[in-house]
């Protein structure tokens, strides 16, 4: 222990100075660089909508099904509403119901898997025996089910995509906390008196992270889409709210004659998704040791 | 194989039973009283012609024994009547499982046939253009919204060939072309995500085989590249690939809802948004449970082959 210290010394004071802007060579992934900037720009324009945005979001005006121009950025709805206008307040919705429902299901997750792994024995068996019980269910189906049952709303989406996705979670962070719990520096906190919460806090949440920073990326692009599929069947955010699922439902009514209507916000889903799994597959890169070794 | 098949087969029931035992709970203590929401504030109707509709409805009965009754009639194949159509909900279900089906084995076929090809390039040519290409290819796909696609390739297909799917089912069996005709639209917008899930499994596969020291003593042995990496290496960067392709499978006929939905195909998907939307509880039972059953049943089965293609499972 006491030799690979020494050399970590050395190898600090022979390091050669670097300028302050000196991005380690690992975290230099294009893929994840890319991700984190559509990801920072969606949160931007969600932050700030009322700037960005040109038109009330909800304001109906009398040219109604207007193909995109200089003063309409994407074209009008069938209300005459600036789409434009309403993407970009449909970014807030989105993060919206991404972060809140994945907090959910960390939430849910944490304690249930928390729980089983700290414990372990009898209690273990049970509750991951409730957890794949959940995990039977295609997700899409349970989803659809418990948020048409709860009555069709935001906060109902964002509660049936967070129980969809806690079995997961669980299962993830039952392992870790597994490995972790084999860990000598856990039996010395036991050791020295720990009790089981302050062990928890202390020595198994912290080693936790790093797979579920990676599991969280991944699981809000997946929320943002299955919110956007449920307020697209009507199960999810409410018109007349800007919703970019529910805009893309009502785009099916009208796209005969306004094909731009079913573009626009299929294509703002795409992007924020789409930056959403870069950052995730770029952090699963840098944060997996694993897959770093190859 | 026997005793690992049986004892999957054993393990089949305790999960079969908790999952109706949930669908069965989420019914009945969610909010809302079934009967208020079928007869709704209609002041015609008294509370004591309420009490008998629920009553008639087996309703007032303890939950255990409302849950042992529908689980009785469910062995019995009795699986309710639809509250809306009236009809026996075993055949409303029976009539849409088809159109689900095919849609889903379409899809499978459809990605497998792209993907697999795709992640092999991808990963014998790793860290090439190529690659660069598929990886990104395959985020795009995984991030691309089924429904979009869908409505977009409506919209293109109307707008370019002025063609619009038939929204009845045209049996395989009756018309192969026309049912093609209709279906593989659908099954394209479903295969997509598809086909980058396994196109990104078989690249990760593929590259960890490629690794491994029976595929350098092949190599060593001045074997062809091409028969290295179709006989050693694909063959068992494979077995994972087809786990997932058989649980996608299972996700697919849940999935395939918001498709059947957008081209009108009256699945088991179309079936429970419609029960969902008319309240039509036992229809909505029904559905969820046999689309549940059947994706376990599904990975049952792929779990059973995974356990025959790599015998090193069983011992586990």
């Amino acid at each position: 222990m006491s030799s690979s210290a020494n050399v970590l010394t050395l190898d600090i004071q022979n390091r050669p100075a670097r300028p302050w802007w000196h991005v380690p060579q690992r975290w230099r992934n294009p893929i994840g660089i890319v991700g984190a900037a559509v990801v920072l720009l969606t949160i931007v324009v969600a932050i700030a909508a009322p700037l960005i945005a040109p038109y009330d979001p909800d304001a109906q005006g009398a040219t109604r099904l207007l193909p995109p121009s200089s003063e309409h950025l994407m074209g009008t709805d069938e209300l005459g509403r600036d789409t434009f206008s309403r993407i970009v307040y449909g970014a807030r919705v989105s993060l919206q119901v991404g972060i809140i429902s994945v907090f959910i299901a960390l939430l849910v997750g944490a304690i249930l898997g928390v729980t089983a792994g700290f414990f372990g024995g009898r209690l273990d068996s049970w509750l991951m025996r409730g957890v794949d019980i959940m995990f039977a269910f295609p997700g899409l189906v349970l989803a659809i089910v418990i948020a048409g049952l709860l009555g069709a709303s935001r906060n109902n989406a964002m509660i049936a995509i967070g129980l969809v996705y806690a079995p997961a979670f669980a299962r993830v962070i039952r392992g870790s906390v597994l490995s972790v719990m084999s860990e000598p520096y856990v039996e010395a906190g036991r050791v020295v008196g720990s009790t089981n919460p302050r062990l928890v806090q202390l020595y198994v949440l912290p080693n936790i992270v790093a797979p579920l920073i990676v599991m969280t990326s991944v699981y809000l692009s997946s929320a943002i889409l299955s919110e956007a599929a449920l307020s697209f069947l009507g199960l999810g955010t409410q018109p007349p709210e800007p919703a970019w699922g529910g805009m893309l439902n009502l785009a099916r009514t009208y796209m005969e004659i306004s094909p731009w209507m079913a573009i626009f916000p299929g294509l703002a889903i795409m992007i924020v998704v789409l930056g959403f799994n870069f950052l995730g597959d770029g952090l699963r890169d840098v944060l997996d040791p694993r897959l770093r070794m190859s | 194989m026997a005793k690992y098949t049986l004892s999957r087969l054993l393990l089949l029931i305790p999960t079969l039973i908790g999952m109706s035992l949930l669908i069965f709970l989420m019914l009945r203590l969610l909010p809302g009283d079934i009967v208020d929401i079928l007869v709704g504030s209609d002041p015609t109707v008294s509370s004591s012609a309420r009490e008998q509709l629920r009553e008639a409805m087996g309703l007032t009965a303890p939950l255990p024994v409302q849950y042992l009754t529908w689980l009785g009639n469910l062995f019995q194949g009795d699986l309710g009547t639809s509250m809306r159509s009236g009809k026996p909900v075993s055949e409303l279900l029976l009539a849409s499982l088809p159109i689900t089906v095919e849609l889903a084995v379409l899809a499978t076929l459809i990605a497998t046939a792209v993907a697999i090809p795709l992640g092999v390039i991808s990963a014998v040519r790793r860290d090439t253009g190529v690659d660069f290409a598929a990886r990104v290819g395959g985020l795009i796909g995984l991030s691309l919204p089924s429904f979009w696609i869908a409505t977009l390739a409506l919209l293109f297909t109307s707008k370019v060939f002025g063609w619009v799917p038939k929204t009845r089912f045209i049996s395989p069996f009756e018309d192969p072309f026309g049912n093609l005709q209709q279906m593989i639209l659908p099954a394209l917008a479903l295969a997509i995500q598809l086909m980058a899930i396994e196109m990104r499994m078989t690249r990760t596969t593929m590259l960890e085989v490629l690794g491994q020291d029976y595929v350098r003593t092949a190599r060593a042995k001045g074997l062809r590249n091409r028969i290295v990496v179709s006989r050693h290496a694909l063959r068992n960067a494979l077995i994972p690939v087809i786990t997932v392709v058989g649980f996608q499978l299972g996700t697919l006929m849940g999935a395939s809802a918001i498709i059947e939905v957008i081209f009108g195909l009256n699945g088991v998907g179309y079936t429970l948004l419609q029960a969902i939307f008319n309240r039509d509880y036992p229809l909505v039972q029904a559905a969820t449970l046999f689309l549940a059953t059947a994706f376990v049943l599904i990975n049952l089965g792929v779990d059973l082959l995974y356990a025959y293609l790599d015998p090193r499972i069983k011992q586990g």
